[in-house]
């Protein structure tokens, strides 16, 4: 399927640094795409690149193959679902999603049908009339979603969709999001610096860090794959014992030595700490390093203080780091 | 202490309020001297039927409102612009005219109207007073206006350019209806300013443009006049109101 | 997108431009020139009128207005802290008392000073009542002189110190104040030696933005000071209408508004904030 998106090349420098990097990546039309990064590594103004509220300094911005860069964000068949979701004050839920529709002069009719099909996708048919102070935060969403998807965009880019709402929401916004692009068909953009959100939520991820793109590829390519050592760690957790990269579910532990041709290290218990259906323990290797490992059984009973052998199977290690 | 703090603050507000209340009951007053000698409101009866007080009180509310609409326009035009990026040479002149003494600003404009009518053929008149009022009205309607749209969250206008609006578009539909509230207020303090302005309007108006704070400047010149209390009370009365209006509107929900 | 903004500022630049800037430079110009003939401006430029300023006459006045503003922003300063600490402990009442401060301020200045010559004059309030209690026998001459200046001006601008010095207290860590109890100290010393100490930056920023007004100040020294206070602002009124010297005026009110100028760097300099 053809790339909807693509950035070739992309930097955007400020007077004092450079917030992104020479970023090429390419997002296939209907797909649910994640950038991710800790705070500060440019996804959030590589966003705002696509959006058109920043200004590449080089490279080109291309939707559908054809370059974008000088067009203003009123000129882009491309809609953003704000971090706050900026909803306006002084209009209703309909004011707001009838917004766009009449910046583009749509029939009163074509609209009054539009709006009510886009309330009903989002689930808030009946609540047309509120204002957003009168919308709790979960609503406040779903009235940004479908003030942008009515636009019928060729790309819908949200920051940090779930970073606004309480703790206990997230798990299920997110599923009602994935399901959501799923039944519109549209190609998503997302940011966050949450590695769970974007593992769970994508279909392809962009990891930024610095400004620059460390890997891009599927969320299983990233986690079993990853290029460099920053991809390994930022998303899921490795244990690095001797400059070599394992990840805790492959690392095992055990009193007394296997056999079966694994890599080993020595280690002291550390600490063990009960997490109800597993045994989550910390041991020291004798070069220093803390290597963390899950045992299903948590009667296994690791001691602070034991000696015990740390081994994985020589497949299972994260090779070819940069 | 706090007794004694007390017992000041309510000296302070006296102090503060006493001078305007005495004048307010004195305009009340039966005769024309400071000594009460009963209810009357013949004082006021006689503000109301002076012509000369009529036609400036005309002048005034005349010169108000064009002043008010030209300075909130203008005003609040430039505090958006400012919002979306300073400039240190606007912004430093607007506080500079703030700061300027009235006289200043009021023989500096006399000569320039003068210099200017030399080679246009115009006098000092009721448009030169109005010029003046629009001047120094402007700093305080982008103070207020600035206020607002310093607490104005800037996604909501990225949101509507993001929907298809333009830039115009994004500040008619959206920003200018979010602030309106602080242009009225604005609106309102230019007018309060402007109606009661003395040392400026003196300076650069004509003959026919005799606004009613010249008319009571004059009258107190000459000595005690129980009409001018009335007069006085009845301005206060009104822009008090106003501004009463105006920060009611300033406040942030 | 500047475009645009250009666009919003231009309307309020060519204001500002062709009504305070042009002004100020044509009073600028002929502040170098001289009386001409018949009472108007004479071509050759010279420096005699800012020359003239220092002279004794002048020097004088200028002196004068100094004090008199100096005096009036004390005034103002003294009378004002203990009401904005009032208020800064007022609780729930705050808003309400800080509207009662302003209020007076925003109706209007010109009934605000002719309210106390209706009360200062021979015949007015405060004469007749104390000749009424049979405390004087000849009216006290409490207008047209220096003193009732001074009480127009710490009237006219007492408001003025109250916002800032409220804001100022309002800032204050309590924590502060709660120490020095702690620590054994009266309330009264607790003022003394730790909340006023710890407002002195405020009381710079608020003296600032009284003394400015009160150099300027022409409508209090006119009304209240009779012909006998001449203070700068008189001096330039006189000298564009009686007088018609422009260009000694002109000189007069530029020395005036370098002075305001210079004091408003000075104020911005006590802020951290800019309010434009």
């Amino acid at each position: 399927m053809p790339a909807v998106l693509e950035l070739r090349r992309v930097s955007k420098h400020f007077a004092s640094h450079a917030a992104v990097d020479d970023v090429s990546l390419s997002v296939e039309t209907g797909a649910f795409y994640g950038l991710l990064g800790p705070s500060g590594c440019g996804k959030t103004t590589t966003l705002r690149m696509i959006a058109g509220f920043e200004s590449a300094t080089s490279g080109d911005v291309l939707l559908d193959g054809a370059r974008i860069n000088h067009l203003r964000p009123y000129q882009r068949p491309v809609s953003t679902v704000f971090q706050n979701y900026a909803l306006f004050p002084h209009l209703t839920a309909r004011g707001n999603v009838e917004f766009g529709l009449r910046q583009a002069r749509t029939a009163a009719d074509e609209m009054a049908r539009r709006v009510g099909e886009v309330f009903d996708l989002v689930h808030l048919s009946g609540k047309e009339d509120r204002y957003p102070h009168q919308l709790s935060g979960g609503e406040r969403q779903r009235v940004a979603l479908a003030r942008s998807l009515v636009l019928r965009p060729k790309l819908l880019l949200l920051d940090e969709p779930l970073s606004a709402l309480d703790p206990n929401l997230r798990k299920q916004v997110r599923a009602e999001l994935k399901a959501l692009q799923r039944q519109v068909g549209i190609t998503f953009v997302f940011v966050t610096h949450d590695q769970e959100e974007a593992l769970s939520l994508s279909d392809e991820i962009a990891v930024m860090h610095a400004g620059r793109l460390e890997q891009a590829g599927s969320p299983e390519d990233l986690y079993v794959r990853p290029c460099t050592r920053f991809v390994a760690s930022f998303l899921g957790e490795v244990n690095w014992v001797h400059g070599i990269g394992v990840r805790p579910e492959s690392t095992h532990i055990s009193r007394v030595a296997p056999g079966n041709g694994a890599r080993l290290v020595r280690g002291t218990v550390e600490r063990s700490t009960f997490l109800g259906n597993r045994l989550h323990i910390a041991a020291r290797t004798e070069s220093g390093e803390t290597v963390v490992t899950e045992v299903a059984r948590p009667d296994a009973g690791f001691h602070p203080g034991e000696q015990v052998y740390l081994w994985w199977q020589p497949q299972d290690e994260l090779a070819g780091l940069r | 202490m706090s007794r004694l703090l007390g017992l000041y603050a309510a000296a302070a507000f006296a102090f503060l309020h006493l001078p305007l209340l005495v004048l307010a009951v004195f305009s009340f007053n039966e005769s024309r001297f400071t000594v009460w000698t009963g209810f009357s409101l013949k004082w006021f009866d006689a503000a109301f039927r002076d012509a000369q007080l009529a036609e400036a009180t005309w002048n005034s509310l005349l010169i108000a409102f064009a002043a008010t609409l030209a300075s909130t326009i203008i005003g609040t035009l430039c505090a958006y612009g400012l919002w979306k990026r300073s400039s240190r040479a606007v912004s430093g002149t607007l506080y500079l005219s703030l700061v300027t003494p009235e006289i200043v600003m009021g023989v500096s404009l006399l000569a320039f109207f003068q210099w200017l009518f030399r080679y246009v053929g115009m006098h000092l008149g009721m448009h030169t007073v109005i010029a003046a009022h629009t001047m120094f009205c402007i700093a305080y309607v982008v103070i207020v206006v600035s206020a607002r749209l310093r607490s104005m969250d800037a996604s909501l206008e990225e949101a509507a350019l993001d929907l298809g609006a333009t830039e115009w578009t994004t500040f008619r539909r959206v920003t200018l209806p979010l602030i309106f509230p602080a242009v009225a207020a604005a609106g309102l303090l230019a007018f309060t300013i402007s109606f009661d302005d003395y040392v400026i309007t003196s300076m650069v108006a004509g003959v026919d443009s005799e606004t009613l704070p010249m008319v009571v400047y004059a009258l107190a010149r000459r000595g005690a006049n129980p009409v001018v209390n009335a007069i006085s009370t009845l301005i206060v009365v009104g822009l008090g109101v106003l501004i009463a209006v105006s920060s009611k509107l300033q406040e942030t929900r | 997108m500047d475009r645009l903004r250009r666009a919003f500022l231009a309307p309020g630049v060519v204001t500002l431009s062709l009504l305070f800037v042009a002004p100020l430079a044509i009073i600028l110009l002929y502040s170098f020139q001289s009386r001409g003939v018949y009472g108007g401006v004479a071509p050759e430029f010279t420096g005699d009128n800012y020359s003239r300023i220092a002279d004794g006459l002048y020097g004088a006045i200028f002196l004068r207005t100094f004090v008199l503003a100096g005096v009036a922003t004390v005034g103002c300063l003294l009378l004002g802290f203990p009401l904005a600490l009032f208020i800064s402990r007022a609780g729930k009442r705050r808003n309400l008392y800080l509207q009662l401060v302003m209020l007076p301020f925003w109706s209007s200045f010109l009934v605000r000073t002719y309210a106390w010559m209706v009360l200062l004059r021979d015949t007015g309030l405060i004469n007749t009542a104390l000749t009424g209690l049979g405390l004087i026998r000849e009216p006290l001459p409490l207008l047209y002189n220096d003193g009732a200046v001074f009480v127009g001006l710490v009237y006219g601008y007492l408001p003025f110190v109250v916002l800032p010095l409220y804001a100022t207290l309002e800032r204050l860590d309590k924590s502060l104040t709660e120490a020095a109890a702690d620590l054994g100290a009266s309330p009264w010393q607790t003022l003394i030696r730790v909340i006023v100490p710890l407002c002195a930056p405020g009381f710079r920023a608020a003296a600032v933005l009284v003394f400015i007004p009160c150099l300027g100040a022409y409508l209090t020294p006119d009304l209240l000071g009779g012909g006998k206070t001449v203070m700068a602002g008189n001096l330039i009124q006189n000298q564009f209408t009686t007088a018609r010297d422009w260009p000694f005026g002109s000189a007069v009110a530029l020395v005036l508004m370098l002075l305001s100028l210079v004091l408003l760097v000075v104020w911005m300099r006590t802020q951290s904030e800019d309010a434009l």
